[in-house]
């Protein structure tokens, strides 16, 4: 666990450096650019409140306002922006990094380090643009962002847990990333994002609850639409099951690295 | 001296599960035991490495050479065994790889730097003499893929060396850059080598390896065949590689078979003699067919080296199938890098023309020459041709490249041909 942390010391240059030529490498050759970066999240979000609050016409029951479904939808998405990131490329991550690792010899704990921090600020880019909105259509507190922090980095931790897991079993098996891409689009709709969790029958709510994203995403929820302090105990369960996902993906991760470079 | 490197035992096995889903029992349940097989591509091997000594290793393909250096730099890990090394190794094993193509090569640098765990200070400060070492011009500030390959590898030869190693690693992947590029890299591994960086060297050009090394080791299959003396080692690999072993295998089989005392076979045997090259092209309309062959020099047969200005009997064998009306014996003599050093037949060399050969006839031919030529390899091509009713040459059975002969002069000069040059010094007053 120490060589662990201290090579991503020793490292940070290269962490620093990885998550720059990310962000640079994704609108370097574009004409837009950086202006991509926020396009894509906004284009999504429009869909998604056009099709569900226009379209279909759906209301929050017992929440009033214009844009309590807009606010609804954004807060949730952006959060599960965040898990599928870090979930979707994690899985691939040591066999896109294929080349890289059978070529140099660098601390490999680096390379999920680097996925998490430009999730991480990817979110956060996207996440300006929804405070921009929420002070425009005066729904902001700076209370928010307070109650926003243990939820986004209980969702970190889980989806950082997970990820290091599959990595790890994508490498000897290949059949998980094929697996995964199919599980997260059913998560997606599993989880209280879209729609409210009220519209779910009684009988399945209990399975919807046991989802520890709608955990997370229900906070967002709580926090920005109905402005409430979130539920702390839920968020902590959360917060072990991500715990105990990272130990042991850091444990198939040690005793596997070596066998690793093989497969790959 | 203190040792930089030690391996203790190093062993590199790869697992093979049965089928695909073996793999899988055995991690859901590993109390019903491995499932696996493995597969050993290096064993046992054990040594360690003096500070600023230069060691050369050689195997041929497939021997486990770029396994060993990969468990050296870090790349995998060894299955068993220990590498314990001193200091920071650089390895100039796959150039460029780690390059992103779509940045330019000055972020490269820093890429690559930060790759090598150097601080971007350090990288910056680094900076003007890495890109003036690489010499690739306005190109640094362009994306790396329009650089051509040998850019390439000058960039990243460059970056890998813009600090001294304690240990350097240098594979074939120098031979990428052109000539000049090549002299100053081996400038820059010699100042290091100077300045007490231990070098691992690994290369099929066995003449660098004896001049360069102050220690060679033989890879075989997996195991260290032989360890020591440059030369020694050099010629214990050409023996492998050439024939000597193969040799004595051949030579049992022939006593059964054949007369054993230096008679030729008639039935074609060509390919299993020592000092046949597989990469051989055989063609002609085969209508006789050369079948056998013998090499000697200084009364030894099947040499596997010849001293350079030593005189050579290359005699083959050609059995005819149909009537051949004066058929013309030829040999050439070639570089590995196709360049003809040396070529003749017996329409110029003898006086008379060869008659009429009857069908069922067999006809040994022999040629003797002189090898003034410099130390390297030479392969041996071997040809029958005869003129048909038309005066053209019709080829009946060539086989280019098909025997390496390898010299090893003496005298040191430049050049493919010793040129017997005498010096005469007059000093006038």
């Amino acid at each position: 666990m120490f060589s662990l942390l201290s090579a991503i010391f020793r490292y940070r240059g290269f962490i620093v450096g990885a998550v720059k030529r990310d962000f640079q490498s994704r609108y370097r050759t574009s004409m837009l650019g950086a202006l991509w970066l926020i396009i894509q999240p906004l284009a999504m979000i429009t869909v998604y409140t056009l099709i569900f609050s226009e379209v279909m016409k759906s209301k929050l029951p017992g929440i009033s306002g214009e844009y309590s479904y807009s606010i609804y939808i954004c807060s949730g998405l952006l959060l599960w922006g965040l898990f599928l990131e870090i979930c979707g490329k994690g899985t691939c991550l040591f066999i896109d990094n294929a080349n890289l690792l059978k070529k140099v010899s660098f601390p490999r704990i680096t390379l999920p380090v680097i996925l998490m921090f430009t999730a991480l600020i990817n979110f956060l880019i996207i996440f300006i643009l929804f405070l921009i909105f929420l002070v425009i259509v005066n729904a902001f507190s700076f209370t928010q962002l307070l109650f926003l922090i243990p939820v986004v980095f209980t969702t970190l931790l889980l989806a950082s847990g997970l990820a290091m897991v599959l990595a790890v079993l994508n490498v000897f098996f290949r059949d998980v990333g094929q697996l995964i891409s199919i599980v997260l689009q059913f998560w997606f709709w599993f989880t209280p994002i879209v729609y409210p969790l009220e519209i779910i029958p009684g009988w399945a709510r209990k399975f919807v609850e046991m989802n520890p994203m709608a955990v997370t995403v229900n906070s967002m929820h709580e926090i920005f639409v109905k402005n409430q302090i979130p539920e702390w105990l839920p968020l902590l369960y959360v917060s072990l099951l991500g715990a105990v996902l990272l130990i042991l993906g850091l444990y198939l991760f040690r005793r596997h690295s070596g066998d690793m470079v093989d497969e790959l | 001296m203190s040792n930089v490197l030690t391996l203790q035992n190093i062993g590199k096995s790869y697992k093979q599960y049965p089928s695909k889903f073996s793999r899988l029992i055995e991690w859901v349940m590993p109390f019903l035991g491995a499932r696996h097989k493995k597969k050993w591509v290096i064993r046992n091997i054990t040594f360690d490495v003096k500070q600023g000594e230069t060691i050369g290793i050689i195997g041929v393909n497939g021997a486990g050479k770029s396994t060993l250096l990969k468990m050296i730099t870090g790349t995998t890990q060894p299955s068993e065994g220990e590498v314990v090394c001193v200091g920071r190794i650089a390895a100039l094993l796959e150039l460029g790889m780690g390059f992103h193509p779509d940045f330019t090569g000055r972020q490269n640098v820093f890429m690559s730097g930060q790759l090598l765990g150097l601080n971007n200070e350090t990288i910056s400060e680094l900076m003007t003499e890495i890109l003036s070492f690489a010499d690739i011009g306005e190109y640094v500030d362009m994306p790396c893929r329009v650089y051509s390959s040998g850019m390439q590898v000058r960039l990243a030869f460059s970056i890998a060396t813009a600090v001294r190693p304690d240990i350097l690693i240098v594979d074939e992947a120098l031979s990428v850059g052109d000539v000049a590029f090549q002299a100053k890299c081996f400038r820059r591994i010699n100042d290091f080598k100077e300045q007490g960086t231990t070098i691992l060297f690994v290369t099929h050009a066995l003449d660098d390896i004896v001049k360069h090394c102050h220690r060679a080791i033989l890879l075989d299959s997996g195991s260290i065949a032989m360890s020591g003396e440059p030369r020694e080692v050099v010629n214990e690999f050409r023996d492998r590689l050439f024939g000597k072993s193969k040799k004595k295998t051949i030579g049992d089989l022939c006593v059964s078979s054949d007369s054993g005392n230096g008679e030729l076979s008639r039935t074609d045997v060509f390919h299993t003699q020592p000092l046949y090259q597989k990469i051989e092209h055989r063609w002609g309309v085969r209508t006789a067919e050369i079948t056998d062959y013998m090499i000697k020099s200084n009364g030894e047969s099947y040499p596997v080296s010849v001293a350079g200005g030593d005189t050579v009997e290359i005699k083959f064998r050609c059995v005819f199938y149909q009537n051949i009306k004066s058929p013309i014996f030829g040999i050439l003599l070639k570089t590995p890098d196709g360049i003809n050093l040396y070529g003749a037949s017996s329409r110029e060399l003898m006086d008379d023309q060869i008659g009429l050969i009857m069908a069922g006839a067999a006809v040994d031919f022999t040629f003797k020459l002189k090898l003034n030529f410099n130390t390297g390899p030479i392969l041996l091509s071997v040809g029958l041709t005869h003129c048909d009713e038309y005066g053209n040459d019709e080829p009946l059975d060539r086989r280019y490249d098909s025997i390496l002969i390898n010299v090893d002069n003496e005298k040191s000069f430049i050049g493919l041909v010793d040129a017997e040059t005498e010096c005469v010094i007059e000093v006038i007053e």
